[in-house]
């Protein structure tokens, strides 16, 4: 599997799911559209901050909150590559993997990250390259079946191949 | 080594004799409950798998709540979306042009479709409520119900589980949803992260089954996966009135092993609210009592209830909701909102200046039916009060017990409702 590469966009804790996509956008069909609103109430300058290929470092319990798999589409429609969070929700890291975006649970401090620090990732050895501050850091590899999850780009693409065989 | 009642569920259902927390499983699924994302992402995420069957349309429950009736275009041809997919697989239970049902978290187990040991899981987080029906339940989003649909089958991480041992019985004045927002607030909203709630002792069993649910819907605001009562006679009648179905009821193993334990006595629990705009942010009434209020609102998969209604009524009979107040009641189900009727809740209700709405999730997600405007404050019986959740971002929630969402609207404060009853 390739190394991500991506400048770091950084987030606080608990960042919900009403957050990510507040309720009055869940009804629109466009999800170019929906992504527009993507954490407007806590950071409503996130769209225009963020480029594609950006990583998002989070703190505790991201994703707290709904089912809503929209949460995490509206990131991958904003072309983030990646989540490195504290911890991560339940239901909102299955998500993650489903969609093919890896979800890298490690307990990170201001020390590590700051926001445009250029990264390189490598899920196969569970080791994160910060490349402005010359630091690597070390996370919890994924078990493997998750990995070929998101090296299938998402679990429909795998099913899909599955039921065509 | 024993097994907690999450592994025994996890053992049942899957090919395996035995498992241990932390490991990967798969397991068959089966139930699934779907509401209006089957019209979000679901429905186009599962065209793109290019088959046209689902696993087993008897195993599907559909019901719309969220947005019912439409109240925008976008909500209305979502639910178009949902009824085209109902069809097109040939659902069964296809309740997508029945309105009138009520709330998914309700209505599923009013129709006897949770049953102790059974699996299911649902495209929305509070599928958790099942538990109280000893059984596991669960939410996932659009990809995973997608999954489910096409195979039947679905990858589960074992949960560690929690015991938490509850003695006691509840003073007048304090209920359920006192008791999970104050061990919400104890633990805090990453407490219970992938874990598996387990309710046990003598004071769990003087919960109601409505009670138990308003406990098992929240376990999922601490972050955990299942939140399971022991089972009781309490359950059996319960069952005996809903399904025909056999089932066999699950109690963990005498030497089951618990990563944590914790201790509750439900005599020392007081009427609490969970501050903006955290579910774990805990208070108790008297840090709180006196905050003016514009909107109680009474209802929601969490505290629509006969029970709920039942001390709402109490506490409202006779009078009148403060002038600058608007208290929203909306029953959780057709047959509560009946019984209600039957019971003379509604007359007292209206009498007292509520509003009462049709049973859906409504003003909970900011939807419809009492939507809040900037600044305003709310007093709630719902379960979440993120930033902006019942409207404006700057409007603020206040979660609390149906008790105390009726004197606050008496009063328009926040009410310690002991005063009352």
């Amino acid at each position: 599997m390739e190394k991500i590469v991506g400048f770091a966009y950084i987030l606080g804790d608990d960042i919900n799911t009403d957050d990510i996509v507040p309720s009055h956008t869940l009804t629109m069909r466009d999800t170019d559209e929906m992504a527009k609103y993507t954490l407007e109430f806590i950071d409503p300058n996130f769209t225009k901050n963020i480029d594609q290929g950006n990583i998002i470092i989070a703190g505790e319990n991201f994703g707290t909150g709904s089912s809503r798999e929209e949460a995490v589409n509206v990131f991958k429609v904003l072309g983030i590559k990646t989540i490195i969070a504290k911890s991560f929700a339940r239901i909102y890291f299955r998500n993650l993997i489903n969609l093919g975006i890896p979800g890298i649970t490690l307990n990170w401090d201001e020390k590590n990250f700051s926001k445009g620090d250029n990264l390189e990732i490598s899920l196969i050895q569970g080791l994160i390259f910060n490349k402005t501050k010359g630091v690597k850091l070390e996370f919890e590899r994924l078990p493997k079946f998750l990995t070929i999850i998101l090296e299938e780009g998402g679990i429909l693409n795998q099913l899909k191949k599955k039921l065509e065989k | 080594m024993g097994h907690t009642i999450a592994e025994k569920i996890l053992i049942n259902h899957s090919n395996l004799k035995n498992i241990s927390p932390g490991q990967f499983i798969d397991c068959d699924i089966d139930l699934i409950m779907v509401h209006e994302q089957l019209g979000g992402r679901i429905h186009k995420e599962y065209e793109k798998l290019g088959i046209d069957y689902v696993w087993d349309p008897d195993k599907i429950f559909f019901i719309l709540d969220h947005w019912i009736p439409a109240p925008t275009i976008s909500a209305a041809q979502m639910h178009q979306d949902c009824r085209k997919f109902a069809e097109k697989y040939k659902f069964i239970h296809n309740f997508g042009y029945q309105l009138d049902r009520g709330i998914c978290h309700q209505v599923l187990p009013e129709m006897g479709f949770a049953r102790p040991g059974m699996l299911i899981v649902g495209s929305d987080s509070h599928s958790t409520t099942y538990g109280a029906f000893n059984c596991l339940g669960t939410g996932i989003g659009a990809t995973d119900v997608s999954v489910v649909f096409a195979t039947g089958k679905l990858w589960f991480k074992v949960p560690e589980s929690f015991k938490i041992m509850i003695s006691g019985e509840f003073k007048k004045g304090v209920m359920a949803k006192d008791f999970i927002l104050t061990l919400i607030g104890d633990i805090s909203t990453k407490g219970a992260i992938y874990k598996s709630l387990e309710f046990h002792g003598h004071g769990a069993k003087t919960l109601s089954i409505d009670g138990r649910m308003t406990v098992s819907n929240m376990v999922v605001e601490a972050g955990a996966k299942f939140g399971i009562f022991i089972p009781d006679n309490k359950l059996e009648s319960w069952l005996a009135n809903r399904t025909r179905e056999s089932y066999k009821l699950i109690n963990p193993d005498n030497d089951s092993v618990y990563e944590k334990i914790f201790e509750y006595n439900l005599s020392e629990i007081t009427p609490v609210v969970a501050k903006p705009s955290d579910p774990g942010n805990l208070a108790g009434i008297e840090e709180v009592q006196g905050i003016e209020i514009d909107q109680a609102f009474l209802g929601s998969c969490t505290n629509g209830r006969m029970e709920d209604l039942l001390i709402a009524a109490k506490i409202l009979k006779g009078n009148t909701v403060d002038p600058n107040t608007r208290l929203i009641i909306i029953p959780a189900s057709k047959e509560i909102y009946k019984e209600a009727i039957q019971k003379g809740l509604i007359e007292i209700f209206i009498n007292a200046g509520a509003v009462i709405g049709n049973c859906t999730c409504g003003p909970c997600i900011g939807g419809h039916l009492g939507v809040l405007g900037p600044e305003e404050i709310c007093i709630s019986s719902t379960n979440r009060n993120f930033k902006g959740r019942m409207g404006h971002p700057t409007s603020e929630v206040y979660l609390a017990s149906p008790a105390t969402v009726a004197y606050s609207a008496l009063r328009g404060k926040i009410s310690d409702p002991r005063e009352v009853l």
